[in-house]
């Protein structure tokens, strides 16, 4: 990738985690970690990746996405107002009554949404559903659907993982945001999910892992995983929980939790630093 | 009067997937390794292409089934009911229920009636999970002509449907030469003035037993079959109720959350009556014959005669 479009797709990142605060901080609530964590993800596929048009979100042959952690809308839904699916200015009303924009991603309500979600382990089967109906109408769009690593401790996205390769759905491709922290604390200690590589390559993926904020290696891999024929992929990207928030990194309690006034702040602060400092370059 | 069969409505169903399945060709059918039980095996005969075993994986299937209709697919997505709309009640609440997806959740084994495989295996909870998801149509059909009346009529409407089927094969009693299905539409089988006999699924034909009886003992009873669930036909309900004054409801169900509970909900907003229902009374079925344990639950003519007198003081 050059230097010029990957700066371009890190800036883009960057405002997208700076939309993901500004909805949470509005929303007095919502989940921050894992929005900011998968920020470069929502980035690469909606900016570099899919096949897809904000003008005609329902396109028949768009390549799909499920965001089957389904928390970290707030990144989403950053991501595709600045891709311009709808108005920046909905993210300020984020969970808002009467909001376009639900606490968890809802199909009816918000264009280029493809599937509603937040219960988890339940977005990863639809997206096999999707993948299955473009084998049976033998079209060429292609699926793309992230998990969390706390997620995968789900019984339904190991049914899902079974069906995916016994299907040969090489046009599902699934990102694992390894950001080692749920909820309660580490996944090492909460629910145990690693080695998650070991468990996908048991379970017929073709699996590889990345660091989840560098372009370079998105475009490597999500590259590889298109020439992959007879089973599904899986990316597993090594993240940062709270990416690029000095006080969220790698911090637990910033999972699901709003900065207050002077924290959102901080936040701002810390993005704008890391803006100027892209836009210095 | 066309011919009588005696049919399960899981044979009729999967018959009727078979025969719908040119006619519109984005059906496509999932089970979860139970085929040759729902029936859906039919179906996979006819149409291989369009026929998806999920494997033991019920929750996973209905997930699947909503990725298919987010692409323009209509898919059945068939198990025994205790796991179809059981075990993958929140999944059929959140991916289908939720974005009002058109996918058709269908719950075969349903009641007591599943027989020898016993408790576990016999949903008396079916009808009240699936009736509790907003939006969600909920289909009880009686014999073989209502039930492939019923698939058509699901395969027709855009949007999330339950369908019940029985293991047990039962006699059917609906004229094929001019039965109509209409959803949320209840039927009226016979007139009567003393009192309102309202039910569902296996028990119509067993109701329809009773009503004979009673009319020889000369009680003019009336016979509702509400073969939608929901939405319940409030009208005809309403009518009834006001015109015979007390009503009895009979389902292969718990009492709790079934026909009865639907009736009663119409009936103490818009006319409180007596209201008697005959069901599972909040229990656990055990192994046996189907027809044994119909007799032991109180699921059969002689009782539903023996309430209605009692409940007429007669």
């Amino acid at each position: 990738m050059d230097t010029s479009e990957k700066k371009q797709l890190q800036i883009l990142a960057c405002k997208v985690r700076m939309g993901a605060i500004e909805g949470v901080f509005n929303a007095k609530s919502g989940h921050p970690g894992g929005s900011l964590s998968a920020a470069d993800l929502f980035t690469y596929l909606y900016f570099k990746e899919m096949n897809i048009d904000p003008n005609n979100p329902k396109a028949e042959d768009r390549d799909r996405f499920v965001l089957s952690k389904g928390h970290c809308a707030p990144g989403l839904y950053a991501t595709l107002a600045l891709r311009g699916y709808f108005s920046m200015d909905e993210l300020k009303k984020l969970r808002h009554i009467g909001a376009m924009l639900q606490g968890h991603p809802d199909m009816k309500g918000t264009p280029g949404i493809d599937m509603s979600s937040g219960s988890l382990g339940q977005g990863v089967s639809a997206a096999c559903g999707m993948a299955l109906a473009a084998k049976m109408d033998g079209k060429d769009y292609r699926v793309y659907s992230i998990l969390g690593d706390g997620e995968i401790e789900e019984g339904q996205v190991w049914e899902a993982a079974m069906f995916a390769a016994h299907h040969k759905l090489d046009n599902l491709c699934l990102i694992v945001d390894n950001n080692g922290l749920q909820i309660d604390g580490p996944v090492s200690e909460v629910g145990g999910p690693e080695p998650i590589d070991e468990k996908y390559r048991a379970f017929g993926f073709d699996v590889q892992i990345i660091d989840g904020h560098d372009f370079d290696a998105m475009e490597a891999a999500f590259a590889h995983a298109k020439t992959v024929k007879g089973k599904p992929s899986v990316i597993i990207a090594k993240t940062i929980k709270g990416k690029n928030v000095s006080y969220m990194e790698n911090a637990v309690n910033w999972h699901g939790a709003a900065p207050n006034a002077e924290q959102y702040e901080i936040a701002m602060n810390d993005l704008k630093k890391v803006l100027s400092g892209l836009e210095a370059e | 009067m066309a011919e009588m069969v005696k049919k399960a409505t899981r044979e009729s169903y999967g018959e009727a997937l078979a025969e719908l399945a040119k006619e519109y060709p984005q059906i496509v059918v999932l089970d979860a390794d139970l085929a040759a039980a729902t029936k859906t095996g039919i179906f996979k005969k006819a149409c291989p292409e369009r026929f998806v075993d999920c494997g033991i994986s019920e929750c996973n299937m209905v997930g699947v089934a909503a990725g298919l209709a987010t692409c323009g697919k209509i898919p059945f997505a068939t198990s025994f009911a205790m796991f179809s709309a059981g075990r993958a009640f929140e999944q059929v609440r959140n991916s289908v229920g939720y974005p009002h997806l058109n996918v058709k959740i269908v719950g075969s084994h349903a009641g007591i009636s599943v027989g020898e495989d016993g408790a576990t295996h016999q949903c008396n909870e079916d009808i009240a999970l699936m009736r509790t998801i907003p939006g969600m149509v909920v289909l009880n059909p009686s014999d073989h002509y209502e039930m492939k009346a019923a698939v058509r009529a699901a395969a027709e409407y855009y949007g999330p449907v339950y369908i019940r089927l029985g293991r047990l094969a039962v006699e059917s009693f609906n004229n094929s030469d001019d039965y109509k299905f209409e959803l949320g539409k209840g039927i009226t089988l016979r007139d009567g003035k003393d009192i309102t006999i309202i039910a569902t699924g296996l028990m119509v034909s067993r109701a329809l037993e009773a009503v004979k009886t009673l009319e020889e003992q000369g009680i003019d009873a009336r016979l509702i079959n509400i073969h939608t669930i929901k939405p319940i036909d409030r009208e005809l309900v309403v009518k009834a109720a006001k015109e015979t004054g007390r009503v009895i409801t009979v389902e292969e169900h718990n009492v709790i959350g079934g026909l009865g509970d639907a009736v009663c909900s119409v009936l103490s907003e818009e006319c409180p009556v007596p209201v008697t229902k005959i069901g599972v009374n909040d229990v656990y079925g055990h192994s046996g014959p189907a027809m044994a344990l119909l007799d032991e639950f109180g699921l059969n003519a002689a009782h539903i005669v023996e309430t209605t007198k009692k409940v007429l003081g007669k």
